[in-house]
């Protein structure tokens, strides 16, 4: 283990900047990162010991104790739970002989919740060492269990064929679908490699952001900031050396379009970044993803060698004298707020996720404090296709103010979940017909992930666009038959519980009390009072320093707004008053430590 | 060269240095404005979200974004006043403060703006977490029973190399602090007194050291925190803030 | 128009409060003038005879028979205030709820070291009458509704005379920097 740690820490130069690397490689190899290990990095990279273990106990997926040969780490989100995961939860369980949360003695199994790894589409799903398992059943749980036990590799214990498109590469193998149901110009398979670039280095940086601007693309990861501006602002900064940081951490539970780009287009996203990097005027850029999509790392880095070998990266870019630019693939460790573009940045520094207090902006100051943009994997590719074809040809698409396409991300009650690119100014109705849900039995659509909006049906003739409905992409939908407020207000406001990063006040603490209101009230324990409390300190997450705190209470207050009868429904109408205490429930457990019977 | 800008704080004008921070330019200016994180000379986290102004009608952690010139910045409104007395209330729910036996009582930062504020009780239900006193330090004794997590001690210390001593751990409602294990060993009495100067509560105490002054004559048994920067007589201050 | 009925009780508290209410001095005088007592330990009255306007609760709920009395003020008491840090938050008596209940329990009757003595057969009190001991110290409002809360260890005697002639004479509490205090 030492002499490992050490290559690994001589690896990465003994660089401070590449503690997530460091942590990542120690933690594939041995299930665990040792007290010993964190005493030779801090010595090594010179740092102290608390230091090193901050930003070990930040992600989901280091861990100081060993974590099994086999660590099954099964989704817990709303709609895994909406396919059966309970049934298999149980059966691993069952066969295993532990409960979630725990290893078996001899260290072979641990098995884990974390939550949405972006299978919406073709849950249950699990990770088992960093390989992906979709669409399980108890059935499959068992087998699992018995390769284990038999002693098979995780490769080789997969049964079904493999999933579609470059899921079955050499270097994927993966049973992961991309589901792709609807495509337009960003999905359009038929584009030349390279042809973007080669028409850019043509062009001065300046005459590429023009370029950009005059198409109105906006952002696609969610906060939908004009593109062409951000680039601007970063290529106009103060000089040193610039970065491009494309945003791959896909967390919102639901999305996973990115997942898609990644596995079927990953040619056009680095040709994205290439030219972003062009028109900003930086020297590398990093692609930030998700620790859940390790599975794509080999073919990735294949496809980045590859493009080195053509020039798309490297020095002298096609020719371009001067115009060097290369790519790296940093991965994260399991902690939503890192899609944060901040929290992202400090991660790819080897940090904590934790987002920084803005201004200073990351196009002032971000990667290594130099001016950074940071943008969504949709935004970079939607970019090679408006230079390819112009600005005026992208306004085409979508409305005046919501130019272009988007990719949705659609799971949950319907027919045909994937991925659809549709123009923005989609209704949600005509979302619904298309994807197989038929209207009428369709209570409610969770627009945007938990931090979006949970709408019912009189909002369903609204569309989707930033001057309406705006949405990263994912979109959820929930039948009838779906109790909105156990299944899905509970669950997503527990997922931004364990999310946040923890360092502001409101956002540590205040969720958890909604969440406990919630839970007084769903135990037909509470009163009108509660609701408006509940309303009115969910306002108090506004303070928070970023939009995971900001949007953390969206769940229960865009439910109480849409849905405000499911918790009339569950209050208690003839109290005014009732603080929820239970006298037979506080001296139970008195009762069974004194071994008496209740006089009460 | 330092470039002068005015700007206003709740309609007052103000004059400050160019990049000064918001907090540092008010206080300058005799306005209070109620932080719990912030620590003069240790670079700011925004991280108690108690001093939250609005800029532009946004909201804007004080302690963090600098002024600049035209700049009107909301403070002393009731919104923002309510606003600050739930988040201070967050802090008594969170943790365990049990006031009457705490080292800190009166010279407390929270416990004086819970004071000033006039908070009677906090409004949510208390969490009674378990929390862990952690006294393997030679020095100095942790109490995460009364961390506020304001970050003051591990942006403050860290020793000659530069390392940080003291270390978030974990992360949402789970964070507690730690010590360094080896580095705390060595901490100087000189450092572990500024350690617990620098706490804004009773979290980081130095053993056998408390309740040395009588109740009536702490920092805060008479006068409210913040008194002490209204009452600087600035010339070009035209009227007290803050209550 | 009859005097304002008062009723007082410790629950899980240690009667400092009642002493710092006895502070007041020689103004407890005057309001004898004002108020009348029902229940209360100063006049040694056990239990509530009548409906009352205000009562003062010290200390927080334990077990089960401070429930019960709480329960009782409550429905008794038009005005119900907690007196004091105990009632307000569980003050020093919950300093337990950050241990399990158990340790707790086997700390102070079968492993303590004050134990032996006084306990040999390590038994836990079992008479069925007995009250029986709370999950946790609860604070007043977390059980019954209260109307107005106190502060301090003890609240200072100015405070609670303060707040009783408020209440009295339906004026705004006067409040001096002072006298709201935690400890
Ligand atoms: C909690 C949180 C999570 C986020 N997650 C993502 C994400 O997974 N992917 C993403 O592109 N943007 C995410 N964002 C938005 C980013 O902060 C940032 O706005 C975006 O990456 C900028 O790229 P764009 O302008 O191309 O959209 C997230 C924001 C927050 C507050
Ligand atoms: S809002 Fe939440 S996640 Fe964002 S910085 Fe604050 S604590 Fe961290
Ligand atoms: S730290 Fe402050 S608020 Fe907490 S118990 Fe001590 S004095 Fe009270
Ligand atoms: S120990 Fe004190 S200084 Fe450090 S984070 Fe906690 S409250 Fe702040």
């Amino acid at each position: 283990m030492k002499s490992f740690t050490q290559k690994v820490i001589d690896k990465y130069n003994r660089d401070k900047t590449r503690l997530m690397d460091i942590l990542i490689s120690i933690q594939s190899e041995f299930g665990y990162i040792s007290q010993e290990s964190v005493s030779q990095i801090a010595h090594e990279l010179h740092m102290s010991e608390v230091d090193v273990e901050q930003t070990i106990s930040f992600y989901h997926f280091f861990s100081m104790k060993p974590t099994g040969k086999f660590s099954i780490y099964l989704n817990n989100s709303v709609v895994a739970n909406m396919m059966g995961r309970k049934e298999v939860a149980e059966t691993f369980e069952e066969e295993v002989g532990i409960k979630f949360g725990n290893i078996t003695a001899d260290g072979l199994i641990g098995l884990y919740d974390t939550a949405c790894i972006g299978m919406n589409d073709q849950e249950p799903a699990a990770i088992i060492n960093n390989h992906i398992f979709t669409k399980l059943t108890p059935f499959r749980a068992k087998e699992i269990i018995r390769d284990i036990k038999e002693g098979k590799k995780v490769q080789d214990m997969f049964t079904a064929s493999f999933g579609d498109g470059a899921n079955r590469d050499d270097l994927v193998k993966s049973v992961v679908s991309n589901n792709i149901r609807k495509i337009g110009p960003i999905l359009d398979p038929q584009y030349k490699i390279g042809d973007a670039i080669k028409k850019i280095i043509k062009l001065t940086p300046e005459e590429v952001i023009t370029e950009i601007k005059s198409s109105n693309i906006r952002g696609r990861g969610g906060a939908g900031f004009p593109t062409g501006l951000k680039w601007e602002f970063c290529r106009n900064a103060s000089d040193g050396i610039k970065y491009l940081l494309c945003n791959a951490d896909e967390g919102e539970p639901g999305t996973f379009k990115d997942r898609v780009i990644l596995t079927e287009l990953p040619r056009l996203l680095f040709e994205g970044m290439v030219i972003a990097g062009y028109a900003i005027g930086a020297v590398e850029g990093i692609l930030y993803i998700r620790h859940e999509y390790k599975y794509l790392e080999e073919y990735l880095e294949n496809i980045l060698k590859v493009a080195r070998e053509k020039n798309y990266l490297g020095i002298d870019i096609m020719g371009k004298k001067g115009f060097n630019f290369d790519i790296r693939i940093q991965f994260g460790a399991g902690a939503y707020v890192c899609g944060e573009e901040s929290a992202l940045i400090e991660s790819a520094e080897g940090k904590r996720g934790e987002p920084r207090d803005r201004p200073p902006f990351p196009v002032e100051k971000g990667y290594l404090d130099q001016p950074t943009v940071v943008n969504n994997v949709e935004t970079l590719c939607a970019a090679v296709k408006v230079m390819l074809h112009g600005g005026e040809w992208y306004r085409s698409f979508g409305t005046p103010e919501s130019t272009g396409t988007k990719l949705l991300s659609v799971s949950g009650d319907c027919r045909f979940p994937g991925v659809y690119e549709v123009e923005w100014g989609f209704s949600v109705n005509s979302i619904l017909d298309m994807v197989g849900a038929v209207p009428r039995n369709v209570q409610a659509v969770q627009v945007g992930g938990p931090s979006g909006s949970l709408i019912g049906s009189n909002d369903f003739d609204r569309i989707l666009g930033y001057e309406d409905l705006a949405t990263g992409g994912s979109l959820i939908i929930f039948d009838k038959t779906r109790d909105l407020l156990s299944d899905v207000v509970l669950n997503f406001t527990e997922f931004f519980i364990d999310e946040s990063c923890g360092s502001c006040s409101t956002c540590r603490i205040l969720p958890s009390i909604l969440k406990n209101k919630l839970e007084k009230i769903l135990d037909a324990r509470g009163v009108k009072n509660d609701i408006a409390e509940m309303e009115e300190w969910g306002k108090i997450l506004k303070a928070s320093r970023c939009g995971l705190g900001q949007t953390a209470a969206n769940p229960i207050l865009t439910s109480i707004k849409n849905f405000r009868h499911l918790y009339e429904d569950k209050i208690q109408k003839t109290k005014d008053f009732d603080s929820g205490f239970d006298l037979w429930r506080a001296v139970k457990e008195g009762c069974e430590v004194t071994g008496r019977v209740p006089n009460i | 060269m330092n470039q002068i800008i005015k700007f206003t704080i709740d309609d007052v004008e103000c004059v400050a240095t160019k990049g000064q921070y918001i907090i540092d330019a008010a206080r300058e200016n005799g306005i209070f404005i109620a932080s719990l994180c912030n620590y003069p000379g240790v670079k700011p986290k925004g991280s108690c979200r108690v001093c939250s102004v609005k800029v532009n009608g946004r909201l804007m952690t004080a302690c963090t974004t600098p002024v600049s010139q035209g700049m009107a910045i909301e403070n002393h409104t009731d919104e923002l006043n309510e606003l600050r007395k739930k988040i201070i209330e967050l802090f008594f729910v969170e943790g365990n403060h049990f006031c009457p036996s705490c080292e800190k009582g009166g010279t407390c930062e929270l416990q004086a703006l819970a004071y000033r504020f006039k908070i009677m009780s906090p409004r949510y239900p208390y969490f009674f977490p378990q929390r862990e006193v952690d006294a393997t330090n030679p020095k100095l004794i942790k109490d995460q029973n009364r961390c506020i997590l304001c970050k003051r001690c591990i942006r403050a210390i860290h020793d000659e190399k530069g390392r940080t001593i003291f270390a978030y751990k974990r992360r949402s409602n789970r964070v507690e602090i730690s010590i360094d294990p080896k580095l705390g060993r060595e901490l100087t009495d000189e450092v572990a007194l500024k350690a617990m100067d620098v706490c804004p509560v009773g979290a980081l105490l130095i053993r056998e050291k408390g309740f040395d002054t009588p109740i009536g004559e702490r920092k805060y048994d008479k006068n409210p925190i913040g008194s002490d920067i209204e009452h600087l007589q600035i010339p070009y201050s035209k009227t007290k803030s803050n209550e | 128009m009859s005097k304002p009925i008062v009723a007082t009780t410790s629950l899980a508290g240690c009667f400092g409060c009642h002493m710092s209410f006895l502070d007041i001095d020689e103004r407890i005088l005057e309001l004898m003038q004002l108020v009348e007592f029902d229940k209360s330990p100063i006049n040694d009255i056990k239990k509530i005879s009548r409906k009352c306007d205000i009562g003062l609760i010290e200390g927080g709920c334990c077990n089960s028979e401070n429930v019960h009395v709480l329960k009782e003020f409550r429905e008794n008491c038009k005005i119900l205030i907690s007196v004091g840090e105990c009632a307000i938050m569980g003050g020093l008596p919950a300093m337990r709820n950050g241990i399990p209940l158990s340790e707790c329990l086997e700390e102070a009757y079968q492993n303590g070291l004050t134990v032996k003595e006084s306990n040999d057969a390590r038994i836990f009190p079992n008479d069925p009458e007995l009250p029986i001991i709370l999950d946790k110290v609860y604070p007043c409002h977390e059980i019954v509704k209260i109307d107005y809360l106190l502060p301090g260890c003890p609240p200072r005697a100015d405070l609670i005379w303060e707040a009783l002639i408020a209440i009295i004479t339906g004026n705004q509490i006067k409040m001096p920097y002072e006298v709201l205090k935690y400890d």
